[in-house]
């Protein structure tokens, strides 16, 4: 196991001495990353002219460098979530690599390396353990992974607590005496004491009502700048990614299908499915609503991805190639740092047309 | 009774609701003293964070609060009579024709072992008394009417084999199954994905308007309220704190605690520098605050705040608020605006 950096100052942008050389590369690069999920039994499957296969994630590529905030989005089942295990290492992909510093990181990592990735993960009643005080839970995490050494575990313990915004009394409290806000900096604590070099957050304040979940935001928004962190956040609330990130992936059916930085994305969105996520979004506006939705129908069963592009079924433009021709993940011309997976995303738009396969889209 | 919504006589009104619940640690007064009008063919929206009493105002206007609360004070006048008195026969006459209720979680308010056709059919049957070929016919008009793709095919399939954004299209045409007045929402997309929240919203006013349903509304989240409804009125610690049309609370807050929620919400084409938390957290609501019971979480707050409990007051058509000091909230704004 690699020797670990001494003494209680927190990670820095530029990472600790003993990870040199200091990479030029991206601290995160995954390469076609797939994770799938046999559900029951495949003779089953097969008498019933299913798939027993679910492409959780479908081939995924994805880059993140070093002090940026990337936000993954997308709708339930899009594979957000399992693509973020995969990355963390809580799910084992199927296939593809995940390169943390431009080392590939085996199936099975070690210690060291599992320390390097952290998540917090949403509902913050359900991811501590109840029976154990704050103290004795970042104790436990420090010795286990001589993050520091014996003698400075309690100092460090609560310079971590004062990081995240919590008085020196929580040592002795238990998750119980919290409030969900409070449980949250409780997460966000245990995740940061190994000195991650990515955070994973994901969906952190789903869970929280409005007022608290605008100091969580801060809060990552705070440590982001002190500690330089890399953060991956999980969201479904375009509000709060637009907030927090400085890029935005938009994930559906197990891949990306769009990937800009946050303010492009938000100004000319390309492919037709991140263009009705974003008109869908409600607003503070008090002109009246056309009945017409932003996207029509459900996403499809990942049980039975359509042929073709996978947002065909429910897309206003879709045409014939769009039947018989997957689009690749492709970068605009002018603006390479902005990718869509759609045939007409940087080229002329074609006509909108009823979309004519509706009634078979809802899964069943 | 002071702030009251312009229009002729309400369609439902609710005066003075207490609700509380035993606990072993004492008497939680959850609903405090709330009285609402809905006019006919409103929408009216009821905001406020997790143990405001906003669900359960809505359960009590329907009688169908959990056991271990009950309704201690007040009236719920629907077309004049008061649902708190009447008994559970006397009300389930009214649940379906009078009023229909859209829960969050349609997988847990639907019945799992039945077809939902059967379920759509359930209350034409009981309530308008069609036969059973009658209330099949109006079953599938409504499936269609709510978009659910073929009908006829999906009358016969149970809940489990629906995606949770076709659940809530079931959900919403057993609402609409006995032409009700009246239309109570808690919380109806809050477990949906954005794109199937768009298409439930647009849904439920479109019908909503069409019929002249009314609705109540109760959510978290503001630009949800701003899209489906009129009129809003916004709880906190078990009582209405500030009302008034949407456009009005939500553009010219005259409660600090509407102005902490508008500002603490990352708007998603204004985005903020730093969001705006409201310091502190909901009080006890066994022993609330003496006087206004926001005032330990507010920067406004005077010496009177501590002294009296502030009531609902008109400040203008309309609008009325609980606030001893709104005119700062109006001077924040103002500043604030300046700033820009």
């Amino acid at each position: 196991m690699t020797t670990l950096p001494q003494g209680t100052e927190l990670p820095r942008a530029t990472g600790p001495a003993v990870l040199a050389p200091p990479p030029d590369g991206p601290l995160l690069q995954a390469t076609d990353l797939a994770v799938d999920f046999s559900l029951g039994s495949a003779l089953i499957a097969r008498m019933r002219h299913e798939a027993h296969v679910l492409h959780a994630v479908d081939g995924v590529d994805l880059t993140i460098p070093r002090g940026e905030a990337l936000a993954l989005v997308g709708e339930s089942g899009s594979g957000k979530s399992t693509l973020a295990r995969a990355l963390a290492g809580l799910q084992r992909p199927d296939r593809g690599e995940i390169r943390l510093d431009g080392k590939v990181l085996p199936a099975r990592r070690s210690r060291a390396d599992q320390r390097k990735i952290q998540m917090v993960f949403q509902d913050p009643y359900s991811s501590l353990n109840p029976r154990l005080t704050v103290g004795g839970m970042l104790h436990e995490l420090l010795r286990v992974h001589h993050v520091v050494a014996g003698s400075e575990v309690e100092s460090y313990t609560r310079e971590l607590l004062g990081l995240v915004g919590l008085g020196e009394e929580a040592v002795h409290a238990y998750p119980r005496q919290f409030s969900g806000g409070q449980r949250q900096r409780v997460a966000i604590a245990r995740a940061l004491a190994l000195r991650p070099e990515l955070l994973v957050a994901d969906e952190p304040v789903s869970a929280l009502d409005v007022s608290v979940q605008a100091t969580i935001l801060n809060l990552l928004q705070d440590l982001r700048a002190e500690l330089g962190l890399t953060l991956l956040l999980i969201s479904h609330n375009l509000a709060v990614v637009r907030h927090l990130c400085d890029r935005i992936a938009v994930m559906y059916l197990g891949r990306i299908i769009e990937v800009a930085p946050t303010e492009t994305l938000f100004a000319s969105p390309r492919h037709p499915y991140t263009k009705g996520l974003l008109a869908a979004i409600p607003r503070l506006t008090f002109t009246p609503q056309g009945d017409a939705p932003a996207v029509r129908g459900d996403p499809p069963s990942p049980l039975r991805i359509p042929a073709g592009c996978r947002f065909r079924t429910r897309c206003p433009i879709a045409q014939q190639i769009c039947e018989t021709q997957d689009p690749v993940l492709t970068a605009s011309a002018g603006d390479p740092l902005h990718s869509a997976a759609c045939h007409f995303a940087f080229g002329a738009t074609p006509p909108p047309r009823e979309p004519a396969v509706l009634p078979s889209t809802s899964d069943e | 009774m002071s702030g009251g919504y312009s229009g002729s006589q309400p369609l439902l009104q609710v005066s003075d609701l207490h609700v509380q619940i035993a606990s072993r640690r004492g008497i939680v007064r959850a609903v405090d003293g709330v009285s609402l009008e809905v006019p006919a063919g409103e929408a009216v929206g009821l905001v406020g964070e997790s143990g405001s009493g906003k669900s359960m105002t809505l359960r009590a206007i329907l009688g169908v609060l959990p056991s271990e609360a009950r309704v201690t004070a007040g009236q719920v006048l629907l077309d004049g009579a008061d649902l708190t008195q009447l008994g559970g026969s006397q009300l389930n006459k009214i649940r379906g024709p009078e009023i229909a209720m859209i829960f969050q979680e349609p997988m847990s308010a639907l019945n799992p072992v039945m077809r939902v056709g059967s379920q759509i059919a359930e209350g034409p049957q009981v309530h308008l008394g069609m036969n059973r070929r009658q209330a099949a016919e109006r079953a599938l008009e409504l499936m269609r009417r709510v978009g659910i793709p073929d009908p006829e095919r999906r009358y016969r399939s149970f809940p489990h084999e629906f995606s949770g954004g076709m659940r809530q299209r079931v959900m919403i045409a057993i609402a609409l199954s006995c032409d009700p007045s009246l239309i109570l929402c808690d919380e109806p997309t809050t477990a949906l994905d954005v794109t199937i929240q768009d298409q439930i919203l647009r849904l439920l006013t479109r019908l909503c308007r069409e019929s002249g349903t009314s609705l109540v509304f109760v959510t978290h989240d503001l630009p949800v309220v701003a899209q489906v409804c009129d009129q809003l009125a916004v709880m906190y610690a078990g009582r209405i704190v500030e009302r008034g049309s949407v456009e009005e609370v939500l553009t010219q807050p005259c409660h600090p605690y509407t102005l902490g929620l508008v500002r603490s919400a990352p708007d998603v084409d204004h985005p903020r520098s730093s969001l705006v938390a409201i310091p502190g957290a909901p009080p006890s609501l066994i022993s609330p605050p003496a006087g206004c019971r926001f005032h330990p979480r507010c920067k406004f707050a005077e010496e009177d705040c501590t002294v009296t409990e502030p009531a609902l007051r008109l400040i203008d058509a309309g609008h009325s608020t609980a606030c001893l000091h709104f005119e700062r909230c109006l001077d924040e704004l103002r500043t604030e605006g300046a700033d820009r």
